[in-house]
């Protein structure tokens, strides 16, 4: 196998995976128990352990088999995936369709721990539009291995929401490579609140003009979870938006981080890039470690970004107090809000129900 | 019923409040002036249980039930509303929302019904009228963007929701043109009756010309030295707190 | 832009860096190379204790076992440090006095602007005259006895003050700490030793003015500020150097230490030969700056204006240990033509209730890439610390880079941090309104950065910081066009 990512690399300097390597992990076993899937009235394509179900999946129009297909990347964890990559969806939304929604769910379960490594494909035609919710849920000890590949033609608008709810002692590790075209929107957030590791990381690359990122995450981690979300944005055409709203609430043990690179490629004038980054320590234990970066070769760009780390402001909580409603209400209140800014992609009324239940049982939870 | 007695009160080491003993009977309107640093600001503090305050002597009886040991919120479920000097700002957070929670939650204590929805938003609304104030008011976030007006004006709508027994205006009158020392001074007026009282802070007595006050106490040096009709108000805007200190 | 405003420029550049000259004196140099013998050789010359020399010798063991950092965006050819000389010196004997000093070398600094000469020096700031590797004079040295303050280069330190230097030195930066540092700690020839005894407040402004002149000679400075409990001092820093094609290497290593309630501020004009508009020749400034907050409620404030050097490496860094303790960081790095810097700080928190604030304004004009490299660093113990950031760039023309490192590491739940960074160009609205009330291209431009370095123009000594604001000027002549 491709060797694991040490602390050595800048880019994992943040993410110790000492305790995934520690693990031997065999081939995902079979599995016979039905996930619970969520009420949505939408064609899905359901993985149990990597594996398609069929009886579990509907059908799709455009959804193609699975195909092998060449990496981009060359990241530690796309090389690994190259090398074990089974199965994955194979998308292709012709030009000008509306393809609505796709459920795509992830079930792992076993006894020992096992590891799996979706690839993933998804191309948006010209003009074409699709919402991805995307559900990664499991129990035990596996190694979920993501590579996704992703290309939004000219003026397409992908929205891919995500959901990773891994049990607590399985490792999540995401790669995204997406190449949007002029006028193309890729819309992303991600809600991680499971699974002992977890890395998101997303590569976009902004090819032609008015091409936009909107690349936003939330993260809620108790214990000893550890929280990674990594973007590289790549500016390479001018007049680029790109937009990054990050919240991170650490409780317990847990650890969150956030990199994020703004490249702005000379040619890119007019680049407008904004990325906020903020955490919430509501423990003694907690910690966040946060790198944004930005890289810039052009004079008339605005990019811009601010990172806060801190804990729950008590003026506030005083006053939602002094106004009657309790102390712990007050917090949930607070801490809702402080997420509910990274939610503003998601602008899709079943998918935010989604998430916002999740929300409030995590709450519930600590 | 308000009932202050003897209260001592310190910030780490330095005593503000050295023996504050004051009484609001029900239906009446007080107002405590003084000079800048008397220690009114943390009077109010004190009575709405705000952290950092070290009680350190005295009692606060507010209808009989010795207020001191209890949380904010419950504080606000027994009638004490705290008008801020500077209202907090909590951004993510809908006005309405954040009403309906607190006036629910009060309820609850209470042991009243929740007011669902619908009968919030014409409570609401009807409030939001009253005050002469837009309606997209209950849709923006808690203080967010506010100008220091409409911040206090705020501070009166969650009041006239939340119809407290004992309101605390804490210098709610600085910085504010007439227009909106008129709503804070209507605010008030339309819940005066005989089970509404309030203690108005304030260093002006601007105020006091809209708000009536049954009486006027002066706090300087961390007590109450004088204490006097409305006319009182008038007389320290002439002559200054000069000569006021507590020896 | 016009062609008569390029026209301007062109000349305005032409006669750019006016430091350039080369001083000729008679100068002893050891013999090219690095090796022990050369490390014994320095510390024989300058007639050192065993300790130290033991010290030299296992730093440059340390040196031998380590690489270059590579981290930094910076990039040059490899550098051969076998073809550098370690020492050089004006061949006469220390003067003991001003009147003795070489009048060539007078001349030199009279025409960098410092005049040693008492009478004519500044009124109120002391000087210690560093050239090449060793310092040539130092001013008010009776004034600053009288009060108590020790102000001398730092050779004469470890003879006269043996037990200070020997507490202090390497304690705020080992001896390994990093490679240029490991350098520096074996072949370090002079630099400046300051000490503030506790309640004193140092008298006047302290300076020390680096001059490198001689040619392919390495200067590694060491630099020791120590404030005892409630002393303060303000210490002031300049540098130049000829013009020369080849590329030197400068490898500083300044440390100061805090103790209660003492209070110490660093400011630096750094103008060292940035090179020709191709690049060529120039100063490799690789520095290592830190300061150690010891005691409770100390404070360390440096300032920094870095317009000149190749290239830049340099992250003047507090560890705030005592508790209350402040730590500063107030940054302007100009980059032109085809110069890199690569700058930053380290904030590093250890005590309850410590602050501190990073203002760093960096621009990039010509082919030039300038980076902000930051960390600030919450350590559990930390509680109540605060830490505020702001980064801004500008960069003039489609041709440079400007670029934004920071690191954030927080580990304490009551901490507070915040960071902002931004980028911008100087827009064509502001320009065009200056213009209109009749400022020429240069002026607007000029006002224009002065404007934007404001934050950390006026955390400078006042004599300091009018030459820093001619200083910018200078330098980005030539990048607007």
């Amino acid at each position: 196998m491709n060797a694991l990512p040490t602390r050595k690399l800048e880019a994992w300097r943040y993410t110790d995976m000492r305790p995934l390597s520690a693990i031997s992990f065999g081939e995902p076993p079979a599995v016979s128990a039905t996930p619970e899937l969520p009420d949505l009235p939408y064609p899905r394509m359901v993985f149990l352990n990597g594996a398609l179900n069929t009886a579990l999946s509907t059908s799709f129009a455009f959804a193609k088999p699975y195909a092998p297909f060449a990496v981009r990347g060359a990241q530690p964890m796309v090389l690994i995936n190259a090398e074990h990559a089974k199965g994955g969806i194979n998308i292709e939304i012709p030009a000008g369709q509306d393809a609505g929604e796709l459920l795509l769910v992830s079930q792992a379960s076993g006894a020992a721990p096992f590891a799996f490594h979706p690839r993933h494909r998804v191309k948006l035609g010209q003009g074409a539009k699709l919402t991805l919710i995307q559900l990664d849920k499991g129990e035990g000890t596996y190694w979920q291995n993501v590579v996704f590949e992703i290309e939004v033609e000219a003026g397409a608008k992908f929205q891919h929401f995500r959901l990773q709810q891994e049990g607590t002692e399985a490792f999540n590790t995401t790669t995204i490579h997406a190449d949007i075209a002029g006028d193309a929107a890729y819309e992303h957030f991600t809600l991680t609140l499971g699974a002992k590791i977890s890395r998101t990381e997303i590569e976009a690359n902004l090819l032609g003009q008015t091409a936009l990122a909107h690349l936003n995450a939330a993260q809620l981690l108790g214990g000893t979870q550890h929280g990674d979300f990594t973007t590289i944005i790549r500016h390479k055409a001018p007049n680029c938006p790109s937009r990054q709203t990050v919240k991170s609430v650490l409780a317990g043990r847990a650890r969150g981080v956030f990199q994020g690179k703004i490249e702005v490629d000379q040619i890119a004038q007019k680049t407008d890039g904004y990325q906020m980054s903020q955490a919430l320590l509501l423990s003694p234990e907690a910690e966040m470690d946060i790198k944004p970066e930005l890289q810039i070769f052009a004079d008339d760009v605005k990019c811009s970004h601010g990172a806060t780390i801190g804990a729950l402001d008590e003026e506030q909580v005083f006053y939602l107090r002094s106004r009657g409603i309790p102390e712990a209400d007050a917090r949930q209140i607070l801490i809702r809000a402080f997420i509910e800014e990274a939610l503003e992609p998601v602008a899709h009324d079943a998918s935010k129900a989604l998430f916002e239940d999740v929300l409030d049982s995590w709450w519930g939870r600590q | 019923m308000l009932e202050i007695k003897n209260l001592h009160a310190r910030i780490g080491d330095a005593e503000i409040l050295k023996g504050v003993t004051l009484t609001i009977p029900d239906g009446e309107i007080h107002a405590i002036m003084g000079p800048n640093g008397a220690g009114k600001s943390t009077l109010s503090y004190v009575l709405s249980g705000r952290d950092g305050y070290e009680v350190t002597d005295g009692e606060v009886l507010f209808n009989g039930e010795n207020i001191l040991e209890m949380d904010p919120e419950d504080r606000a479920a027994t009638g004490l509303f705290l008008a801020f000097q500077y209202p907090v700002e909590l951004p993510g957070v809908g006005n309405a929302n954040f009403l309906r929670t607190s006036l629910n939650a009060i309820r609850r204590k209470r042991g009243e019904d929740e007011l669902d929805a619908v009968a919030f938003l014409k409570l609401a609304r009807g409030a939001v009228k009253q005050l002469a104030m837009k309606e997209d008011f209950l849709k923006r976030n808690v203080n967010v963007g506010f100008s220091g007006g409409e911040k206090k004006r705020n501070e009166m709508l969650q009041m006239a929701i939340l119809k407290p027994h004992l309101a605390i205006l804490d210098e709610t009158d600085s910085g504010l043109d007439i227009d909106a020392l008129k709503i804070v001074a209507e605010g008030v007026n339309s819940l005066r009756d005989e089970k509404f009282s309030a203690l108005i802070i304030t260093h002006y007595q601007r105020l006091l010309d809209y708000i009536v006050p049954d009486m006027v106490h002066v706090l300087a040096g961390g007590k109450i030295v004088r204490s006097g009709p409305a006319s009182l108000a008038l007389e320290l805007e002439a002559s200054g707190y000069a000569g006021l200190e507590a020896a | 832009m016009s062609t008569t405003t390029e026209a301007t420029i062109q000349e305005l550049a032409a006669q750019k860096y006016k430091y350039g000259f080369s001083t000729d004196i008679l100068m002893e140099e050891f013999p090219k190379g690095l090796s022990e013998d050369i490390v014994r050789l320095i510390s024989a010359k300058k007639g050192e204790p065993t300790w130290l020399l033991e010290w030299r010798l296992k730093s440059y063991h340390a040196w031998l076992k380590m690489e270059e950092p590579e981290w930094a965006r910076v990039h040059h050819p490899p550098i051969d440090y076998d073809d550098l000389y370690y020492y050089a010196a004006p061949a006469k004997p220390v003067p003991k006095s001003l009147d003795e000093v070489d009048p060539e070398l007078l001349k030199t600094y009279e025409k960098l602007g410092i005049p040693l000469n008492e009478r004519a020096a500044l009124a109120g700031v002391a000087v210690d005259a560093v050239f090449d590797s060793v310092s040539v004079a130092t001013t008010f040295r009776d004034t600053l006895a009288k009060a108590g303050v020790i102000f001398c280069p730092i050779s004469e330190a470890v003879k006269e003050h043996p037990e200070l230097v020997r507490q202090y030195l390497g304690s705020v930066v080992p001896a390994g700490d990093n490679y240029f540092a490991a350098l520096n700690s074996a072949v370090f020839s002079d630099g400046s030793f300051v000490f503030i005894p506790k309640g004193v407040r140092c008298p006047m402004e302290l300076s020390t003015y680096f001059r490198i002149n001689a040619r392919n000679t390495g200067q590694f400075e060491r630099t020791l500020i120590i404030a005892e409990d409630g002393a303060s001092v303000s210490y002031l820093e300049g540098c130049t150097a000829p013009m020369r094609d080849e590329n030197q290497l400068h490898a500083a290593v300044v440390e100061l230490v805090a103790m209660d309630e003492a209070k110490i501020k660093y400011s630096t004009v750094q103008n060292w030969y940035p090179g020709d508009a191709e690049g060529k020749g120039g100063i490799y400034n690789f520095v290592t700056k830190r300061g150690a907050c010891r005691g409770k409620n100390s404070k360390i404030s440096w300032t920094q204006v870095e317009t000149g050097s190749a290239i830049t490496w340099k992250y003047p860094s507090c560890i705030l240990q005592g508790d209350g303790s402040v730590g500063e960081f107030y940054s302007v790095a100009v980059t032109n033509n085809r110069q890199q810097a690569d700058t930053g700080t380290k904030m590093i928190h250890i005590g309850k209730n410590t602050t501190s604030t990073i203002i760093s304004k960096g621009i990039s004009a010509g082919h030039s890439n300038n980076t902000y490299r930051g960390l600030v660093k919450i350590m559990p113990g930390a509680s109540g610390a605060r830490n505020f950031t702001q980064c801004d760039s500008l960069l003039i023309g489609d041709q440079c880079g400007a670029h934004t490192v920071p690191y954030i590491e927080n580990r304490n739940a009551s901490a507070k941090v915040e960071h902002e960074a931004t980028t911008s160009k100087i827009a064509e609205d502001q320009l065009f309104y200056c213009r209109s009330r009749g400022l020429s291209e240069e002026d607007a431009v000029g006002l224009i950065v002065n404007g934007f370095c404001k934050d950390v123009l006026k955390e400078l000594p006042m004599e300091f910081a009018v030459e820093a604001q001619k200083l910018l000027a200078v330098s980005l002549e030539g990048s607007v066009g």
